[in-house]
């Protein structure tokens, strides 16, 4: 197996490479982002609500693969769901789709753009 | 026989295997590995010699007074210091400076004026934006050049009658760079200001003499300079320390205690409250006893050759960026470099998947990544133990990377 194999899964590359969901919202319902302050990755992610359900969900982020592969998949996972359903959304979902085995040190990068949907559903209320 | 071959044995956290391959070690300026010599002393002392230190009228606790008491002046030697009054015991570097911060920070008045640099570790920035913010002070900033030098001029000018401290890293975490405390301290002095030196990457690289560099303040940690966590040292000069008020109270830092004051004891424990340190301290002594054995001399040229090996090969590389001074420059035992296309945490983490160990990240330097125009980098950095073979790994991993992801 190579190095890459080791630490990134398929998965995660591909995402990496050629994310789904990079980009904005336009006429974005609510925007939010955040700052991992141990390694200064930064996500932004807008949304845009259609009465209870979540029409779409987009990412800009300056962060590693796993934090940018983590922002494409939530942003997947969290379109056509209720706001409630999306705002509930877990880090084993996400890990579950990146089939990823994350180590403690990098859990925060996959988790940062959990957060960030999350306040950004919080302010489209 | 070459420095790296003459040390390897004594540190038996270099023989172990990460992820299939031999550790190669490449994060001393974070915290260096620890030869024997430093952990037996300390096992040695918690077998035969603890207690707590100068209140004890009992064997071990005259032992671990001596033991401690020793150290202080190993340290005083070691760094050129005119006096054992003049070293205080801390946890770290960052709570040396904080120490200094907090005892000078009294003394200050509105729009009283505190100058550091671009390129501080955030241990010698928080520290005095905390002071400021207490006191109505202002905090600035010298840039620094293109080229990852300090900007002496501006520093020059924004010195003023209204500034109080100079607070200053001697050698960059990042960068490298050796910035010229002497010449700053100088002119810190000139104004009538205070003058505050971060030496946590210069005490396990260059030979210090505190009387020659005539800094108000030195900051620095043990575990950078192959002695253990949980001990710092900070060098005040006498005079300015007995007229500094101790900010920090408790056992230890008094002569005579009443009910509603206190007589402060002596330098240098007056700025020592509560148990200190003890074993760390019997570390220390060890650690400056193996450094002394190399030589300083001999360290520092060895690290030097490391680093010029590492900023060369790794400057030919297509799509690698390295960060300040060139290789012909003398500087500090760390390379920080980017890799185009690739995050300074992925770098790190497939360097790690080859069992090479780098930092990544913003290295605890917010502001001069800012200045850099980089969310972080990766860094290597190199002590005693290092191996030009080592280098050469580190070069053609970094090599692989761009297809690696």
């Amino acid at each position: 197996m190579t190095a890459s194999g080791v630490v990134y899964s398929d998965v995660i590359r591909e995402r990496w490479r050629r994310p789904r969901f990079r980009g904005d919202v336009p006429g974005a319902t609510a925007v939010a982002e955040d700052v991992n302050p141990l390694c200064g990755d930064r996500v932004r992610v807008s949304v845009r609500l259609d009465g209870p359900s979540v029409a779409a969900v987009r990412f800009v982020g300056d962060a590693c693969a796993i934090c940018l592969a983590s922002a494409d998949v939530v942003a997947e996972l969290a379109e056509g769901r209720t706001r409630d359903e999306a705002a509930a959304l877990k880090t084993e979902d996400v890990l579950t789709v990146l089939q990823a085995d994350v180590r403690p040190t990098r859990m925060r990068c996959v988790t940062l753009p959990i957060g960030v949907l999350a306040t950004a559903l919080g302010r489209a209320r | 026989m070459r420095l790296d071959e003459l040390t390897r044995p004594d540190f038996p956290i270099l023989e172990r295997v990460i992820n299939g391959r031999r550790l190669v070690y490449l994060d001393s300026a974070a915290s260096s590995q620890k030869p024997r010599q430093v952990i037996e002393a300390m096992v040695r002392y918690y077998e035969r010699s603890h207690a707590n230190v100068h209140r004890s009228i009992h064997t071990l606790g005259e032992e671990a007074t001596e033991l401690y008491e020793l150290a202080r002046d190993r340290v005083r030697e070691f760094i050129g210091a005119q006096s054992r009054e003049e070293i205080v015991f801390t946890r770290g570097t960052t709570d040396s400076l904080s120490l200094v911060a907090d005892a000078v920070g009294h003394t200050l008045e509105a729009d009283d004026e505190i100058i550091i640099t671009e390129l501080e570790h955030h241990s010698n920035i928080i520290p005095w934006q905390m002071a400021a913010r207490d006191r109505g002070a202002v905090v600035r900033a010298v840039p620094i050049t293109p080229d990852g030098h300090l900007d002496v001029d501006a520093l020059r000018r924004l010195l003023g009658p209204r500034t109080r401290v100079v607070a200053v890293a001697h050698i960059s975490n990042v960068l490298g760079t050796i910035n010229p405390v002497r010449e700053i301290v100088q002119l810190a002095r000139s104004v009538g200001a205070l003058s505050v030196v971060d030496g946590a990457q210069a005490i396990p690289h260059v030979s210090l003499d505190m009387m020659s560099l005539e800094c108000d303040f030195y900051a620095a940690s043990a575990h950078k300079m192959l002695g253990p966590t949980g001990i710092g040292i900070l060098y005040g000069r006498r005079e300015v320390l007995e007229r500094l008020e101790p900010t920090r109270g408790g056992s230890e830092m008094i002569k005579e205690v009443w009910i509603d004051r206190a007589q402060w004891n002596d330098l240098p424990w007056r700025f020592e409250p509560g148990t200190p340190p003890i074993a760390e301290a019997v570390g220390l002594t060890a650690a400056i006893e193996y450094l002394e054995k190399l030589g300083m001399e001999r360290v520092a040229e060895h690290e030097r050759e490391l680093t010029r090996r590492a900023l060369t090969s790794l400057a030919a590389l297509e799509g690698v960026r390295v960060f300040g001074p060139g290789p012909a420059e003398d500087r500090g035992a760390v390379v920080a470099f980017s890799v185009e296309g690739l995050h300074p945490h992925d770098v790190a983490a497939l360097l790690d998947a080859e069992g090479i160990a780098v930092r990544a990240g913003h290295h605890c330097a917010q502001p001069l990544m800012r200045a850099l125009g980089v969310v972080g980098t990766s860094r290597a950095s190199f002590s005693v133990y290092n191996s030009p073979e080592e280098i050469d790994a580190l070069v053609s991993a970094v090599e692989g990377l761009r297809s690696a992801l």
